[in-house]
């Protein structure tokens, strides 16, 4: 494996004494992508705020490339070079295109003016490579009047401009269309293939299984495994204990081809 | 007959790009501000019809070129404002407030480049407080800054005991030949309170702080999470409506050499009316300089328009108040909100 990207060690939020995620390890390496798994409520988008800033861990360290993180918020983290595509997206719905790839990024002169001309064409040019299908939209279209799966693309646009090392993506896949899930499937191997590293959370298993090489499994604020590729076996082995950690009773976990799970102390 | 399984995607013509003309794309970039300019030139031609006597001749203008200044360098800044999703009531007394600290420094025979220079802080610092009531302590807009409005207009009262200052020594002085002078008979005023609206029409639509400004008026949370300070970017747009209110006090000081106690009182609601007869809706986000200063035009001409055309001044508020509601139905029928 690469360069370790992001490290968060022991790290927990609580809102009073409900403990959203409480204590969590968890790494993502240069150039692979990684699955977070669990339930409603196990603590995956919690986890993933804490990553993008937007929300503060109770506790816990946050290490970026081995530098452990003093001062970490939503600017600072894209700064770090990680970029969240959040579930619902984080767009402007009322501003162009340009303006939300640009969001909280723009390009300016030494004056704070933007650079009209080159943010457009670096919009046309990232429309492009994600691969908006529709000739009637332009850089300058407003996003109210997209699709969700365009809007979709805004949001992938935006992640990519900035040449993160670590792109996240909460639940990219809900309420797309099978061509839509096509095409963030092939941004993520896109991503992948030109050696930064993605952190994909899904509700559905088998898209997860078929994108990540390695898979950790949310419950109720931990992690309850860390597992590769090789290690889980197939998607079946993978529903299956997910299952079991749903109902502690009565699931078989189907005999491995190779290796068993090892659950995380 | 044999199904293809080729998709149909595949076979179908891509949609054709409508050709955009230039003229096309500048229509539907500033559509609300053409909306406000249809109204305005609609009111005159009624004007006009009803008095062609008065609105053929140069005096009408004359006068609203007098009042309209202040008007501007007020509602500019509150279309900021209104744009990132808040409302400003206290910039009356602000203004107030500031002309007063212009004021006492002329007075006492000290620079009135000064004056302006300590009227703009002062103003900038009164929006900077007001703007941390509302933001940092998390006060309603509306009725925070009603409440700062009331007290700070109290203060001058109080130490005042609602005297006038009269500044007669700024009639023979630079300052008064650069700030109330006459330039080709045009106010001199009124050049400056353009600039003011050309810098801010770039800071709005052309600087990052107005594309903050929108964003955050947006959608705050995914302003936020997209690394913008949003507290910062709030409490910013009352600074600027605190610059831009002392600048309309020193203006206003300016005309009549004389500032009062009640300065800036008689611009709370025409200005907030400018900038929604100006196009701006109500829910933040989107905005417009351009429509806004032709809304305070508007706004201005209603009164002496209604005057001079031979009504009473019992019709201003009654007319007022129809040109105000007919241009938010044009607007409500021009204007899509996107959410």
């Amino acid at each position: 494996m690469g360069e370790r990207l992001i490290e968060l060690r022991n790290i927990a939020k609580s809102y009073g004494r409900v403990f959203a995620v409480g204590g969590v390890n968890f790494h993502v390496d240069r150039g692979e992508v990684v699955g977070l798994l669990g339930d409603n409520g196990a603590g995956k988008s919690t986890l993933i705020k804490m990553l993008a800033g937007a929300i503060e861990p109770t506790s816990g360290d946050i290490l970026v490339r081995g530098k452990r993180e003093t001062r970490w918020n939503a600017a600072r983290s894209r700064d770090a070079g990680i970029e969240t595509v959040f579930q619902d997206r984080a767009l402007c719905v009322q501003q162009t295109i340009t303006r939300n790839i640009f969001l909280g990024r723009e390009a300016t002169n030494a004056l704070g003016f933007l650079d009209a001309r080159r943010e457009r064409a670096e919009a046309e040019r990232l429309m492009r490579e994600i691969g908006f299908t529709s000739k009637v939209f332009t850089p300058d279209s407003i996003v109210g009047q997209l699709s969700g799966g365009e809007r979709q693309g805004v949001a992938l646009a935006r992640a990519v401009y900035n040449k993160a090392d670590l792109i996240v993506m909460d639940e990219p896949t809900t309420a797309l269309s099978l061509t839509e899930t096509e095409k963030v499937f092939r941004f993520v191997r896109a991503v992948r293939a030109g050696g930064r590293s993605v952190l994909f959370i899904g509700h559905n298993i088998h898209h997860v299984f078929d994108i990540a090489e390695r898979f950790v499994v949310m419950d109720r604020g931990t992690v309850a495994l860390q597992a590769t590729k090789e290690e889980v076996g197939t998607a079946e082995r993978l529903i299956a204990y997910m299952e079991r950690l749903a109902h502690p009773q009565g699931i078989e976990i189907p005999p491995s081809p190779g290796h068993r799970p090892e659950a995380a102390a | 007959m044999s199904a293809s399984l080729e998709p149909i995607d595949a076979r179908a013509k891509p949609v054709a790009r409508p050709p955009e003309s230039a003229m096309r794309r500048f229509a539907d970039r500033n559509r609300a501000a053409l909306g406000t300019f249809a109204v305005f030139v609609v009111m005159i031609a009624i004007f006009i019809a009803a008095s062609p006597l008065v609105f053929l001749h140069w005096p009408i203008y004359d006068s609203v070129l007098v009042t309209l200044p202040v008007a501007l360098c007020l509602v500019v800044p509150l279309v900021f404002v209104v744009t990132v999703g808040e409302i400003d009531l206290s910039f009356p007394a602000t203004m107030g407030f500031s002309a007063w600290i212009f004021a006492l420094i002329v007075h006492a025979g000290l620079s009135p480049f000064l004056g302006i220079v300590a009227a703009l802080a002062t103003g900038m610092a009164l929006g900077a407080g007001v703007g941390a009531l509302v933001v940092t302590a998390g006060l309603s807009s509306l009725i925070a800054t009603l409440g700062m409005n009331y007290m700070l207009r109290g203060f001058i009262m109080i130490v005042t005991q609602g005297k006038s200052i009269a500044l007669l020594e700024l009639q023979d002085s630079t300052a008064g030949a650069l700030f109330s002078g006459q330039i080709y008979g045009f106010p001199v005023q009124i050049f400056w309170a353009l600039a003011f609206v050309v810098f801010a029409a770039m800071l709005f639509n052309r600087h990052r702080f107005g594309a903050r400004v929108r964003a955050v008026g947006d959608n705050p949370d995914s302003a936020s999470q997209m690394g913008i300070n949003v507290s910062r970017v709030r409490i910013s747009t009352f600074v600027f409506m605190g610059l831009g209110a002392a600048l309309a006090g020193v203006l206003s000081t300016m005309v009549n050499f004389t500032w009062w106690p009640t300065t800036g009182d008689g611009y709370l609601l025409p200005a907030i009316a400018s900038v929604f007869v100006g196009g701006t809706p109500t829910w933040g986000g989107v905005g417009t300089i351009t429509g806004g200063a032709i809304g305070a035009l508007t706004v201005s001409f209603i009164q002496s328009g209604i005057v001079a055309a031979g009504l009473s001044g019992f019709y201003v508020q009654f007319f007022n108040g129809l040109i105000i509601i007919l241009a938010l139905l044009g607007h409500r029928w021009n204007q899509k909100r996107y959410r």
